[in-house]
Order: C-alpha cells, then structure tokens, then sequence
C-alpha cells in the first residue's frame, strides 16, 4: 500500500511536469511547421525554412531589435536603483523602513492592467506622446521591485568582516566598496539584471498601454495573433526560451558547485 | 565626529532616493491620475475634463458586473485547479528531489522562459478543433462530435491556469523544503499515521507558501485579458478585456479608469479578507 502510494506521487509529480513541458514542446515543434496558409495550427510537414531564415517576415526584425534595446537600458537602470536599495535595506536601519517595504512591494501585487492603465492616465493627462521612452519608463519601474527582492535576498548572507579586514589594512570607504563589496555581491546584481531583462523582453500588458506606434516583439506577435502567427515567431520563441534556460542551467550549476566546495 | 555621524545617517536615504523616486513618479502618482481620469466627464472629440463624475463608476458597475464576476469566478478556479496540480509536485521536489532539485525547479519555473503570448497561443494550437485533446474527448466521449474547447470558458481557465502556475508552486515549494523534517517523523514517532502527520504538521507548517502563492495567482489571473482574448470570445472576455478596449480602443478613459479603480478595490477586499480567514485560523488551529 506504502509502495502504490509512493509511486502514485511520483507518478502524479511526473504528469504535472509534462503538463507545464507540453506547450513548450508545441513551440518548438511548430517552429519546424511547413504552414498551408497563414495560420500555423496544425501540423503539415517537416521544414527548417523558418530557421534558415527567422527574419523573413516584415517587421518581426524590428521589433525584436526594439525589444532587445528597451530590455537591455531597462534592466540596466532597475539594477542600479533596484541594488542602491537592497543595499540601503540590508545595510543600515532607518526610518520609513516599513514604508519602503511596502512600496516595493505594491507594485508586484498590483495586476498589470491597472500599473498599465495608470501609468497611461499620467501620461494622457499631462500630454506625453507614447513610444519607446514611455516603455523604458514602464519597464524600469515593474522591474525595479524584482531587483530589490532578488539583490536582498543574496546580500542577507553577506560576510560583512572581509570589509573590516580591508579597512583595517587601511583601504578607504570607497576604495572597500569597490575592491571587496562589489565583487562579492556582484553575482546578486548579475541574478536581479537578468530578471529585469527577462521580465522586460516578456512584458506585453504594461507596454500595450504605453507603447504607442512603438513596436515590440511581443506586441509583434499580439498583432499577428489576430491574422496568423507565422512559425518565425516559434522560432524566436525557442531561441528565447533556449537562451534562458542556458542560462539558468550555468546559473544552477554554478549553485551547486559552489555549495559543495563550502561542503 | 559628530558631522560624521550625521552623514551616515543620511547614506540611506541616498541610496533609496533614486529607486524609490522611480517609483513614486511612475507607480504613485499615476494612482493619482487614474483617480482624477475616473472622476472625469466629456468625450473624445469635445476633450476630458474634472467633474466629479462619480457616476462613471456606477455605470461602470453596472455595465460590466458579468465580466467583473467572472473574472473572479475564472481566477478563483484557475488559483484552485494550480494548487491542485502544484502542491503534490512541490511537495515531491521538496521531499524526494533529492540532488535533482534544483534542476527540477528549474523545469516547473521553464514556462516563463517561453513569451507569455507565445506560451498561451500554443495552448490555441493543442485546445483547436482539430487538435489532439478534441479529438481524443470526442472519441471516449466526453464531449459531442461537434464538441469543442478552444473558444469556451475551459479554454480560457486553462490558459490562465497554465500561466500562472508557476506563481503558486515556487512560494509551495519554499515553504514546504523549510519544513524540519524530524517534525514530521516525531508526530508519526507518536503514532499519527502517515496521512495524519501530513494534515497536522506538514499542511500547517506550508501555510505562508500556500498563502502566497494563492494571492500571487489570483492577483495577476483576475487583471489578466491575454486568455480570454487568444483562446476565448467575447462571451468569455473578463474585466480586463473591458479596461483595455475602453482605454485603447473604445478612448473611453474615465470609464475605463473607473473600471481599473473597482478591480483594484474587490482584489484588495478579498485579499483583506483572504488574509484575515487564514490569520485567525491559524490562531484559533
């Protein structure tokens, strides 16, 4: 009976992850659809046509490059204020320490559509045009709370007396903080820059409202939903989603290695 | 020593004035805005202007109440269906991952990696008529011959399931691998049975995981118009949809500020309440 029910969870664990891989699965394999018409739903033959040339429709290239702008100077920003205040947070005590928390925190429990909606309602009624700079801003502000939780969180175990030691060898303030703080913390900003720029390349509610005639991958593809996704989409998806997965295998293995040294 | 003393005091508040300046400028005040958007009056062509138009939300309400409630109702639904498929599976990474663990989290966090679009306009693919899933529900029965999925309130909480799932297994599977283990093997040392120490213990002890991940599927699935736009019709379309065609097609904005209003409002209520029933449970359990 113990055995049945442990091979039942397992079992049960077993469908639920190929419940979340199946439309990754779909993704890739339509990448390598031969289409009839316009729209890619159902299988028609094997082709790599799409990957030799995952450009090939109009505009596609574009937004992607437009995407790939607003994603990196976003995550850029967020990083640097997003890890100014994991540092004020885990550093020193202050008052409004709750207030910050909280408004840290309010953003990521607000849906987007009302972040969106408001944010257009600012720039509506103050009369400012939408386009890329409108999604920078966006961007740079739903990013900034992933950054503070993310940098916090791997600062909290920081070993505050190696910066002793170096101001006790005489190093300054300033020459502490870049010789011994930033090198040490810097795989938490790597960590929180490369959710900004995740969560910024995947957003499309927050940039519908405010992206004007600007057009981003993802807004790419909503338009395109409505008359035919060509399988260049997929492909773009699967590189995507190979990229970050790569990316966070390094980043896992890393983990573990580094877990086991101290072990 | 003293005037030292008094700049370190101030390094915080240098170190959060830029982030938290970001935040106050483009999250805060355009709270502001939407509130003074909602209380406008006049139309597109004669412009917008602030006259306490407080019926903008009445008639929002009364317009728009089906989508309002179904939003709920679809939200509610996918926020359960995720914690069935998620609990049991964080509860196995947690307990018998082992060194696979964090590869294992890895594949349950490996949907967001796929464009949120892309991810859901797949679901079209495999849900569409002439699809797998049809084809097989047809034949056991389960739906008529002509039955279908795509384009019907299963579609769309399924979508919205899928999407968000990842939200609510994360903060589970935290909060279970935290667990003390010997707390478990203790009650079962005291003679509770295996299901007993698991209601007891364990299902207690995970439940700030619980309480998170609920509030974080069922916030961003209740705003959510990315499913119920791709995978539903307009019978299914939810509040979001409404927000988002008043502000960006329809140009009605202070209806559509009033409608953003009111969707905040029921989400913070419920979360309030959410948040007091599990609260005095706990004290009370």
């Amino acid at each position: 009976m113990t055995v049945v029910r442990h091979h039942a969870l397992t079992a049960y664990a077993a469908l639920a992850l190929a419940y979340l891989m199946l439309p990754i699965a779909v993704v890739v394999l339509f990448s390598f659809n031969d289409p009839a018409g316009r729209f890619n739903y159902t299988w028609q033959g094997f082709t790599l046509d799409s990957w030799k040339n995952p450009f090939g429709v109009p505009g596609l290239e574009e937004a992607m490059w437009t995407s790939l702008e607003i994603a990196a100077l976003a995550a850029l920003a967020a990083t640097a204020l997003g890890t100014l205040i994991a540092l004020a947070l885990v550093r020193y005590r202050f008052r409004g320490r709750g207030s910050t928390n909280l408004l840290i925190f309010l953003p990521m429990s607000t849906p987007e559509v009302v972040m969106g909606a408001s944010l257009l309602a600012l720039f509506l009624n103050l009369g400012v045009a939408r386009g890329f700079w409108t999604i920078f801003i966006a961007h740079v502000m739903f990013d900034i709370s992933f950054v503070v939780v993310t940098v916090k969180a791997r600062l909290v175990g920081f070993d505050r007396s190696l910066e002793e030691a170096a101001m006790d060898l005489g190093a300054t303030p300033l020459v502490t903080f870049l010789r011994v703080t930033l090198p040490l913390i810097a795989p938490a900003i790597l960590a929180g820059a490369l959710i900004a720029f995740a969560l910024s390349i995947d957003d499309f509610v927050i940039t519908n409202f405010n992206a004007g005639q600007t057009v981003t991958f993802p807004i790419y593809v909503w338009g395109a939903a409505r008359v035919g996704v060509p399988p260049q989409v997929n492909v773009i998806g699967t590189l995507i989603f190979v990229i970050a997965l790569g990316v966070m295998l390094v980043n896992v293995l890393l983990q573990t290695r580094r877990q086991k040294g101290v072990a | 020593m003293g005037a030292l003393l008094r700049r370190r005091g101030g390094i915080p508040y240098l170190l959060l004035g830029p982030g938290l300046g970001w935040l106050a400028v483009f999250f805060v005040v355009p709270m502001y805005y939407l509130a003074y958007t909602s209380l406008q009056t006049g139309d597109l062509f004669a412009g917008f202007r602030f006259a306490w138009e407080w019926t903008n939300y009445g008639d929002a309400i009364a317009t728009y109440h089906e989508q309002f409630i179904r939003s709920l109702e679809y939200a509610g639904l996918a926020t359960a269906i995720a914690f069935a498929v998620s609990y049991p599976l964080a509860y196995w990474i947690a307990f018998r991952g082992g060194r696979w663990k964090n590869v294992l989290l890895l594949l349950v966090i490996a949907p967001f990696f796929v464009t949120y679009l892309i991810r859901t306009l797949a679901w079209q693919t495999i849900l569409s008529d002439s699809g797998p899933v049809v084809g097989i529900l047809r034949d056991l029965g389960v739906v008529g011959a002509d039955g279908r999925l795509l384009a019907t309130s299963t579609a769309v909480v399924a979508g919205i399931t899928y999407n968000f799932l990842p939200f609510m297994a994360l903060p589970l599977y935290v909060s279970l691998e935290q667990i003390d283990k010997r707390l478990v093997e203790a009650a079962q040392d005291l003679y509770a049975s295996k299901f007993q120490a698991f209601l007891r213990v364990t299902l207690p002890l995970s439940a700030p995981g619980i309480f998170a991940g609920t509030l974080l599927t069922f916030i961003p699935a209740a705003g959510d118009f990315i499913n119920a736009r791709l995978l539903g019709t307009p019978e299914q379309f939810m509040i979001g949809n409404v927000i988002q065609s008043k502000f960006l097609v329809v140009l009605d904005y202070p209806g559509a500020a009033a409608l953003s209003f009111v969707l905040m409002a029921s989400i913070l209520v419920l979360v309030a309440a959410y948040a007091r029933a599990l609260g005095t449970e706990r004290l009370t359990g």
